[in-house]
């Protein structure tokens, strides 16, 4: 044994240099970079020869040409006389706008339905698992064509409507309501909104220090509402109510004035949100329930309500739990916005396929339309890793 | 959507793989295949689609079985590949197809920047409106406010940005990638207008849930030349698809149809004889056989004979021949001399 361990080390560094770990990772590792670089090297070379052997136009000079095509739903202004650029910039801002909504709704429904799974009520247990099992197992695209179809084509028309009393009507045009248009002392109303919110922040800290302190709860949240909702419907009534509601009315064809929203985006936005909803259901029941028993007994030994005990004990260290795969789902949302295709919203993939055909770029679409999803896709993620290491047990 | 990325993910894998396949002969390689693989539409009725047996049938297809006769002189050796307005170019730029009889507009761009060939016109279309009756409308320049049904990536989609820029009048554009999605959007009443090639909307009024409901307005507002297409970059190829469309049309002005043909192969008439191969063998000069032609119209007939069996106005589609008359007749299809 001992002559054994004795030649082994020296038969290793003297055998060959292709043994020393160092070198071989060293080796291994600038060998796979040259492999890459090249091959990568010699995809882009061969394409563009071949593109040009096929006269087929090449580069990203189309993007400054004349785009020529008018876009259903535009957040900034756009005209067909754009360019392909700022066609493809109303398509990112489109899939931007209807991922931020799609997040915002799944993540409300998903931590209700997560917590009505795990409720002792058997109804509202009963009824998330239907929901979750439900739409868990449906592909995203049948939902949003069930929604636009199924749902929205159905309604009336947008003629012949009985007039709504509070301007409020939802056809097959999408949902029409009042807007409001603002008039100018409305900054009073604004400013005092603002004033309200850092007032009530104000407040609530000094309750806390004050909670700290002595022990005992000063309830903030009627000050709360009358500083924040009170005092500006004051402040705008004084200034003699500075804002017109404008009704949507009929006209030969549609309904014109006030906010329209599109159903395509609806029936988008509600499939997105109902579907992810389901899986962040699950993961938020897996967190709650990820917190051991012993921690809600401690809660309730300390006194705390149940609704206490929830928010103050077992979300926050579920949370730990739920926020990885909660990025995962949010970027799934990002990415399924792209079916939206499906039913005409406007979104990157669906202006960017128009601009596609239009002017037969298709390889500086696809890199494109990857260079955006990567982007959003690293942003989400990004952040979500920032919260992640921001709600992360502390440690004492 | 995803087999449309997926169409463009493969075709830049096949762009980068494919060495120097675009510009091998096409005629060698459908020959040696034995299959002439020809891109259509996915289903535009009496242009393209399919029968209750799954048969291709439309004036398109015609074009495409008309190509298989002059190559095979057998018209069944298609192999046809149904193509959306955005799947096409790239499928033909990628070798999936030989040639593209998708009731496809020749513009300058097609043909310059995606390195596209278009072989003739085999039907002058122009863009058109239809509303349904009970609006009341009886012109284009009504519309201001409308909502309009319109196919993604195509031509129409562009006149129609132009149109209503042009009259200063606004409307709402609902734009869908399937011309069936678009159809049914504005059946179930989605949209107050629909717009596309003015063949398309007679088509597209027969799937509506009651056609007689609709009507579709005067104005025509572009130049629409549909025709077959094919890669650049391989002249013989395009020559027989060129020559194949002069073939047919030829032959409507010379009277040769499918039935007569046989006896025509002993006429005097020397334009006759050649379009037959009776005198000098021009089939040779492409690299087709003597006897090209009279496969192409013992298959389909021609010209005059495809439009009236697919689209005209014994069809439930009754569109007159019109523009696309022969020139002899008062209208623009004029068949190249053959000699």
């Amino acid at each position: 044994m001992s002559v054994e361990t004795e030649t082994m080390p020296r038969r290793v560094s003297g055998s060959s240099i292709l043994n020393n770990p160092t070198v071989r990772s060293i080796v291994i590792q600038v060998s796979l970079i040259v492999f890459l670089v090249g091959f990568t090297w010699w995809i882009i070379d061969n394409t563009a020869r071949n593109l040009a052997a096929a006269n087929i136009a090449s580069g990203f000079d189309f993007l400054w040409s004349r785009a020529g095509f008018d876009i259903a739903i535009t957040p900034i202004a756009y005209t067909s006389n754009e360019t392909y650029g700022e066609a493809i910039v109303i398509g990112i801002l489109n899939t931007l706008i209807i991922s931020a909504a799609g997040i915002a709704l799944a993540t409300i429904l998903g931590f209700v339905v997560g917590i009505g799974r795990l409720s002792g009520n058997f109804l509202i247990r009963m009824l998330s698992t239907v929901y979750v099992e439900i739409f868990r197992n449906i592909p995203p695209l049948l939902v949003i064509l069930f929604w636009y179809f199924g749902v929205l084509s159905v309604l009336s028309g947008p003629r012949g409507l009985e007039e709504s009393p509070i301007g409020i009507y939802l056809t097959n045009r999408g949902l029409q309501i009042p807007s409001i248009i603002f008039g100018a002392l409305a900054w009073a109303s604004f400013a005092a909104f603002v004033v309200g919110i850092v007032a009530a922040i104000v407040i609530a800290q000094r309750n806390k220090k004050h909670q700290l302190a002595t022990g005992e709860r000063k309830p903030i949240l009627w000050t709360a509402l009358a500083l924040i909702l009170g005092l500006p419907i004051l402040v705008f009534i004084v200034t003699g109510v500075p804002a017109v509601l404008e009704f949507p009315t009929a006209n030969r064809f549609n309904l014109a004035g006030g906010i329209q929203i599109r159903p395509e985006f609806i029936a988008l936005w509600l499939a997105l949100s109902i579907y992810t909803g389901a899986f962040i259901a699950e993961i938020v029941r897996a967190g709650i329930m990820s917190v051991s028993k012993g921690q809600n007994e401690a809660a309730s030994a300390l006194g705390l309500r149940r609704g206490q005990a929830l928010r103050l004990v077992v979300v926050p260290q579920a949370f730990r739990v739920i926020i990885p795969p909660l990025t995962s789902q949010y970027l799934n949302l990002t990415k399924n916005s792209s079916l939206g295709l499906a039913v005409g919203y406007p979104e990157l993939v669906a202006v960017g396929s128009t601009v596609l055909n239009q002017s037969g770029q298709s390889i500086e679409i696809v890199c494109i339309w990857m260079a955006v999803y990567l982007t959003i896709s690293l942003s989400v993620s990004f952040f979500m890793n920032w919260f992640n290491s921001k709600m992360a047990l502390v440690e004492r | 959507m995803n087999s449309k990325l997926l169409t463009a993910l493969l075709g830049m894998t096949i762009a980068g793989l494919a060495g120097g396949a675009a510009s091998a002969q096409t005629l060698d390689t459908v020959k040696e295949r034995g299959q002439l693989r020809c891109g259509v539409n996915t289903g535009l009725p009496g242009f393209a689609s399919q029968n209750d047996q799954g048969a291709w049938q439309g004036l398109d297809v015609d074009y495409c079985k008309a190509v298989a006769a002059a190559v095979f002189g057998d018209a069944s050796k298609v192999q046809y590949s149904p193509l959306s307005a955005v799947q096409r170019f790239p499928a033909l730029q990628n070798n999936e197809i030989d040639m593209l009889a998708r009731n496809t507009t020749w513009t300058m761009d097609r043909d310059t920047t995606l390195g596209l060939a278009f072989a003739g016109v085999n039907y002058y279309d122009g863009q058109g409106f239809m509303v349904k009756k009970d609006l009341g409308v009886n012109s284009a320049l009504e519309l201001s406010g409308a909502t309009v049904c319109v196919q993604s990536g195509t031509t129409t989609e562009l006149n129609l940005a132009d149109y209503f820029r042009t009259n200063k009048m606004d409307y709402n554009p609902v734009v869908i990638e399937a011309q069936s999605d678009v159809n049914s959007a504005y059946d179930s009443g989605r949209c107050d207008v629909l717009t596309t090639d003015a063949s398309g909307l007679a088509a597209s009024r027969l799937e509506m849930a009651s056609p007689e409901n609709h009507v579709i307005l005067p104005e025509i507002i572009s130049k629409e030349p549909l025709g077959p297409a094919v890669r650049q970059g391989d002249s013989q190829w395009f020559n027989i698809v060129k020559w194949t469309h002069n073939a047919l049309l030829d032959a409507e002005e010379l009277g040769v149809t499918q039935e007569n043909v046989d006896e025509m192969m002993t006429s005097e008439n020397p334009e006759i004889r050649r379009l037959l191969g009776q005198d000098k063998d021009f089939g040779a000069s492409i690299g087709l056989s003597k006897d090209w032609a009279v496969n192409i119209i013992k298959a389909v007939g021609n010209y005059g004979e495809i439009f009236e069996r697919n689209i005209g106005v014994n069809t439930p589609l009754e569109i007159q021949r019109g523009q696309n008359a022969l020139w002899t007749k008062g209208g623009l299809q004029y068949g190249m001399p053959i000699r």
